[in-house]
């Protein structure tokens, strides 16, 4: 995990399941109660497994991050695991980049 | 020559089977979904179909570990068959079984939104097999089994 001021970079593990979801939450949950972080970017770029339990976590630290005024980005998102967050729905409520080179949007 | 048939469908020319058996532990999730996928790749599936099976098999497991034994360590049992050109897999627990199987498979719906939980297991083991049949009762523990069709017919048997 990297922040760069108000935004923290998560680097997600190869396979995202139940197993592996717990430890993500919980370390960016630490963060987020710090204060500070506005933006969570989940970087998907290693990432070839994902089920539920991710899109459980991604729809979790959303709903923290929109109290606070912030956003949950996922980027370097593969075509399969596209597929899975557009099958749930979050692509509604998060931003999900495909672009090889990703530039943070400013607001 | 007159051979006696044998049980369970074992009698087939074009069956195989598999079962295996472990502690339900967050941290066999991989190796039982892989150990499915790797069951399976004698139908020679391509990667997709591949994923899809390792992605309602780990929705199935999260289930009995989540749901079915509520973080308690029991077994869970995966039992897979292959029939021609046919993969059939079940996940058993012996758990606390499931009250209302219909609301439980609807898309979103969950009884641990507190624990991040999407609500989208059923719905996305839907979405990746053919078919998929839940069996369970309060205290009988709960059944899963799916069924997918493998398109590509090149099998080890022929």
């Amino acid at each position: 995990m990297l922040k760069k001021g108000n935004c923290l970079m998560v680097a997600v593990p190869g396979e995202l399941d139940h197993h592996t979801a717990e430890p993500i939450r919980r370390a960016v949950d630490k963060r987020l109660e710090e204060g500070v972080v506005r933006n969570v970017v989940f970087d998907f770029r290693n990432t070839t497994f994902m089920d539920s339990s991710g899109i459980g976590m991604l729809m979790g630290r959303y709903r923290l991050l929109r109290y606070m005024g912030g956003t949950v980005t996922a980027i370097h998102v593969s075509d399969r695991l596209l597929r899975i967050m557009q099958l749930s729905g979050i692509h509604k409520f998060i931003e999900i980049s495909q672009e090889t080179v990703w530039t943070q949007k400013r607001k | 020559m007159d051979t006696k048939k044998k049980v369970r469908g074992a009698d087939m020319e074009n069956t195989n089977e598999m079962i295996i058996e472990f502690d339900s532990r967050s941290c066999n999730e991989s190796f039982a979904r892989v150990t499915v996928a790797a069951f399976c790749t004698q139908l020679n599936p391509t990667l997709e179909e591949m994923t899809d099976i390792k992605t309602a098999v780990s929705e199935a497991i999260t289930n009995a570990i989540v749901h079915g034994y509520e973080g308690e360590i029991h077994k869970i049992r995966i039992e897979c068959r292959i029939r021609d050109n046919e993969m059939e897999v079940g996940i058993i627990d012996r758990g606390r079984g499931i009250e209302n199987v219909k609301k439980a498979m609807e898309p979103l719906f969950t009884t641990k939104p507190e624990q991040d939980r999407s609500g989208m297991g059923f719905a996305f083991m839907e979405a990746f097999m053919d078919e998929v049949t839940v069996d369970s009762a309060p205290g009988q523990g709960t059944q899963v089994w799916m069924k997918k069709r493998i398109s590509n017919k090149n099998t080890l048997f022929e």
